[in-house]
């Protein structure tokens, strides 16, 4: 069996980074997101399809990717693969708020 | 808020930005989290999802709440009362969720257990695999749990891992490392140091930190 790049356990590695950082309102709002999605309400992706999302992205992807952005690639792809959206609406809904100029005015 | 170890003064439950007041000889600067590339995307996640009928943003927001109002407190709670009252540690050893919830902490789905340091074993906990953690009994995870450097090293070398963490053990207590998954978290009984003889649950809260519910620490008095 092929050993997965998140299987990280005894690899080299250097020291520990130990620099803290609060949570951004949009890294929040992410894990809210998931947190909301898997509820009892909902039952749209489970802790273990967040992972399969994560653990599915290129070796590149999951080096350089941030811990949410991961999290925002395993919620599009579960959401698209469920019928919720496509990749199509969020790239055109990715533009339109870049565009916007108030976006670059909000807090949270 | 349980005070932390005395390594790192600056992070995540520590007196960021958010909390605390502008500093005085600073302008005051706006958010710019919201101007990343990140940022921008997690905001048409949300907006997509709200469009679609499957959220909404008072959900969001109250959802956040639920989230910001978790963290190491509640489990220096548990732990500082099953350093007191011995049939209660019992319960959290045999039956956590269900000790947890006599302090009116409710773990969701989390199966918890609980690994106890004694004068012979020290525990510490990680995830190898992505960053598994008792959330709902210590809040978010800290940046390192999460640190590829972490999570490879600490079932590698967890002596040479804790030393950077400033914990060194004597050579004959044996280190026990658990790697965590989404369906078993763990939570560190840290022992209780002496000189606290006597001090109220309430006293010995305070003193229990973050990372020695994670086993990177011990529980300093003077903390």
């Amino acid at each position: 069996m092929t050993r997965g790049h998140h299987d990280l356990g005894g690899r080299p590695a250097g020291s520990v980074p130990r620099e803290e950082h609060v949570l951004s309102p949009w890294e929040k709002e992410v894990d809210a997101i998931r947190n909301l999605l898997g509820d009892k309400k909902r039952r749209l992706m489970t802790s273990d399809e967040l992972r399969l999302g994560i653990e599915s992205l290129s070796e590149a992807e999951y080096n350089t990717l941030a811990y949410y952005d991961r999290w925002i690639e395993s919620i599009l792809t579960t959401m698209e693969r469920k019928g919720v959206l496509t990749r199509d609406e969020f790239a055109r809904k990715v533009a339109a708020v870049q565009t916007r100029p108030e976006h670059l005015k909000e807090g949270a | 808020m349980a005070p932390h170890d005395g390594h790192d003064h600056d992070h995540a439950h520590g007196h960021g930005e958010q909390h605390g007041q502008p500093h005085p000889h600073r302008p005051i600067q706006e958010d710019l989290s919201y101007r990343t590339e990140s940022a921008v995307r997690a905001r048409a996640l949300k907006e997509l999802l709200i469009e679609k009928g499957i959220i909404t943003a008072d959900e969001v927001r109250r959802q956040i709440e639920i989230v910001d109002a978790r963290g190491p407190h509640m489990g220096a709670r548990v732990v500082a009362r099953a350093w007191c009252d011995p049939e209660y540690k019992k319960r959290l050893l045999t039956t956590p969720n269900a000790a947890c919830a006599e302090l009116g902490i409710d773990l969701g789905e989390t199966h918890l257990f609980v690994v106890e340091n004694t004068a012979t074993v020290h525990n510490m906990i990680v995830c190898t695999l992505c960053s598994c953690y008792p959330k709902t009994l210590l809040g978010i995870p800290p940046d390192w749990y999460k640190s590829f450097a972490y999570r490879s090293r600490a079932v590698r070398e967890p002596r040479t891992v804790l030393a950077e963490f400033g914990t060194s053990l004597p050579d004959d207590v044996e280190v026990r490392v658990h790697d965590s998954t989404a369906d078993l978290r763990y939570l560190v009984l840290p022992r209780r140091p002496e000189g606290t003889e006597g001090w109220s649950e309430e006293r010995l809260a305070a003193i229990i930190s973050r990372d020695s519910m994670i086993g990177a620490t011990l529980v300093r008095p003077d903390a």
